[in-house]
């Protein structure tokens, strides 16, 4: 199976690297840029029998290196 | 003193003031510390102080500190900890303590997204500690600095309990001991510099105490905290 795991900072924290490339998309002059926040995307194949078994593995994976539960946020995608 | 601090500094792959901290301790106590590995399952036996050292373990990779915290050897400095026994972890060190579940909070990208390296002042918020002894309270020390990623943030009630229980160690000060915004070097919440654990025994900062040791570079404010933990 694979999944994309993607995670993102929490609503509210700070994000200066997603500021820096909101600053840099400005000045390239790409219009109508609002606001940019960075996260990160892992592909991940994985051995499991249904998307429930799979779930519950990349929740552990998450939770325990993937994503900083104290800051970040994480959500899953299947293919 | 009854018998020579018995230090162990792990090194993880991407470790690099490991010599500095081992310097550091060394003219403090007049022992060399042992150089762990990480892949180690158990520390030396006998003892008394855990390093991590400042550095980029892992080059940084996913977060700071997060793939040294999960290494083999933090198991043992986790037993180390609940033992009630000594860790300092500095700046890459502090880093991992957090990752580790240690310490409380993270450890963010600068609020100025520069790396900063030079001189800061800090304040002695609570010396009466094995790592701040050989301070007193509100002393002003001179140390050095250098991290991208040392903006301390922590939730709101995790950040009252800080404060309630004394456990703020170190906080950014100007040279007269003065707290705000342009003393700040990073952004961190409370221009918190270093915090302990809720028993006191495990400190975490992002200064460099041990690179100012010797007057030929710059200044020895550093000399208090392993001349502290020297005098157990």
């Amino acid at each position: 199976m694979k999944a994309r795991v993607i995670v993102t900072l929490k609503p509210g924290v700070l994000d200066p690297q997603g500021k820096a490339i909101e600053g840099a998309l400005r000045s390239l002059g790409v219009a109508g840029v609002a606001s940019v926040r960075q996260g990160k995307s892992f592909d991940i194949e994985l051995d499991a029998d249904s998307r429930e078994a799979a779930g519950r593995k990349l929740s552990e994976a998450c939770e325990k290196l993937l994503a900083n539960m104290i800051v970040e946020d994480y959500t899953v995608e299947y293919e | 003193m009854n018998s020579p601090l018995r230090a162990a500094v792990i090194l993880f792959p991407g470790s690099n003031r490991e010599g500095d901290v081992a310097r550091a301790l060394r003219q403090a106590s007049g022992e060399p510390p042992a150089i762990v590995w990480h892949d180690d399952r158990a520390l030396p036996p006998g003892t008394d102080l855990v390093v991590l050292p400042g550095g980029f373990s892992y080059g940084d990779y996913l977060r700071c500190g997060a793939i040294a915290a999960r290494a083999h050897i933090m198991d043992a400095v986790r037993a180390h900890a609940a033992a009630g026994k000594l860790v300092l972890g500095i700046c890459n060190g502090f880093q991992i303590l957090c990752e580790a579940g240690l310490l409380p909070g993270v450890l963010m990208r600068n609020a100025g997204r520069r790396f900063v390296c030079r001189m800061q002042h800090l304040r002695v918020e609570n010396p009466s500690t094995p790592f701040a002894r050989g301070y007193v309270q509100g002393q002003v020390i001179k140390v050095a600095i250098a991290h991208g990623e040392g903006n301390y943030t922590v939730d709101e009630a995790g950040l009252a309990e800080l404060e309630r229980s004394g456990r703020v160690a170190f906080r950014y000060c100007d040279a007269d001991g003065a707290l705000g915004d342009g003393a700040n070097p990073n952004g961190s919440m409370n221009d918190i510099a270093g915090v302990y654990n809720e028993t006191f025994n495990v400190l975490g900062l992002m200064p460099h105490p041990e690179n100012l040791i010797d007057p030929l570079v710059g200044g020895v404010d550093g000399r208090g905290m392993f001349h502290g933990l020297s005098a157990a």
